[in-house]
């Protein structure tokens, strides 16, 4: 962490660290650094030296099901990248860290709390004229038993939102304007996914997830801002949050969660895909 | 579809192992060469700029005296490494004509980069030959 992360005025400060920080602990054998993209090819032509990466295809998903890892396959993962539970795991990526943040979710289902994300992503290390290399680490494998994946504290189903929505509950969509409204079926220019119907879930509101973070370096906004940004919920609040498949979502969680410590929110990873697609629920436009 | 571009896509789409797919990509990254200055500069015009493009990808089309037409990129995100392979494919289009260049179907992206390239990946990706083909039509 940083004075400057400090300063934001954060609920959970330390969930971030700077990339001051990330450079002074580079061969802290207590720290692994993972870089989580969208782009497969970034990390093969450069990362941090000694981070190893986490792939959300390969790594975190179920090949065959559309659901995540299990416990076994989930220690069998920390054990190749090296890590015990009591590695503090700091995650960062591309696209102002939207896929850091998703392993960070898909991490907190099997409990690893101990886990931050690197302000800024890789942009800004990057930007920053930082160390990089096409090294490719790799760490004496540790003995990490699973644990049970946990789906209830930080996991939204689709029957679980059926009735959150059906009790007005907080419910936020993070997708664009335009998919919110049913305009779109997909995000702004890009190609269409498959949702056969536009709009929203009954009673979600509208909060594109990249309002979060500053356009010009990607890092999180202060703590004022945030609440500003997600004016009218107060902490207590039971609050599920979506977007097409989860990981826009994952974002605003982080930042729901441990920037603004709302210690009730889950992320529904069926997200719009699966409602927009499910025969009997209702929408919103 | 012009033989060089050919070639390149179905020697990739031929590797099975995901590790060599993507090295060939990274090598073929690496092959990239930018717009050249007495073609175009920065600032560079939004008419060329790809659209949908996370990596601020611009096409230039420039007209040959053979008939054929030179293609150019620049990538001005230092991120872009997937839209910089795409580009190194396309320039090797240069030189060809323009029904050969019309005829490169965007599925030249998942043959190289596969099925499982994201949503975002795969609009700016295919926008990058869209944007060629329509530059193409107006040079």
């Amino acid at each position: 962490m940083s004075s400057a992360i400090e300063s934001r005025g954060y609920v959970t400060p330390d969930a971030l660290v700077s990339t001051d920080w990330v450079a002074e602990h580079l061969a802290d054998p207590s720290v692994r650094i993972i870089e989580s993209n969208e782009d497969l090819l970034l990390y093969p032509s450069g990362h941090i030296p000694g981070a190893v990466e986490v792939d959300w295809t390969r790594d975190l998903n179920d090949q065959v099901t559309r659901d995540y890892i299990d416990s076994e396959q989930f220690g069998a993962l920390m054990s190749k990248i090296g890590v015990s539970p009591e590695t503090t795991v700091v995650f960062y990526g591309d696209r102002n860290n939207w896929w850091a943040a998703y392993a960070l979710w898909v991490f907190s289902l099997f409990g690893h709390y101990n886990a931050k994300i690197m302000d800024g992503g890789r942009l800004k290390w990057v930007n920053e004229d930082r160390e990089m290399t096409t090294d490719v680490p790799t760490y004496q494998p540790t003995s990490y038993t699973p644990v049970p994946r946990d789906d209830t504290s930080n996991r939204a189903f689709r029957d679980e939102v059926v009735l959150h929505s059906r009790m007005r509950n907080v419910l936020i969509d993070v997708r664009s304007p335009e998919e919110f409204s049913g305009e779109r079926l997909h995000m702004p220019d890009f190609p269409n996914e498959g949702a056969l119907r536009g709009g929203h879930i009954p009673g979600a509101a509208n909060v594109p997830w990249a309002k979060a973070v500053n356009p010009s370096d990607g890092t999180f906004k202060p703590y004022a801002e945030l609440m500003e940004l997600y004016g009218g919920y107060g902490p207590d609040e039971d609050v599920v949050v979506y977007c097409r498949i989860g990981e826009r979502s994952s974002h605003t969680w982080f930042v729901l969660k441990f920037l603004l410590g709302f210690p009730n929110v889950r992320n529904y990873d069926g997200s719009w895909t699966e409602w927009g697609n499910s025969v009997g629920l209702p929408i919103e436009k | 579809m012009p033989p060089k571009v050919a070639a390149i896509v179905e020697a990739i789409k031929g590797i099975d192992d995901r590790q060599e797919r993507i090295e060939a990509l990274i090598s073929l990254a690496n092959k990239f060469r930018e717009v050249p200055l007495d073609i175009a500069s920065r600032p560079y015009p939004q008419s060329n700029k790809v659209p949908s493009c996370e990596s601020q990808a611009y096409v230039f089309v420039a007209k040959l005296e053979s008939g054929g037409y030179d293609i150019h990129f620049a990538v001005e995100n230092p991120q872009g490494v997937s839209a910089k392979a795409l580009a190194a494919l396309l320039q090797q289009a240069s030189g060809s004509c323009s029904e050969e260049i019309l005829a490169i179907n965007e599925e030249i992206v998942y043959d190289i980069f596969g099925r499982e390239l994201s949503m975002g990946k795969s609009a700016g990706l295919t926008e990058m030959i869209r944007t060629v083909k329509a530059l193409l039509k107006t040079t």
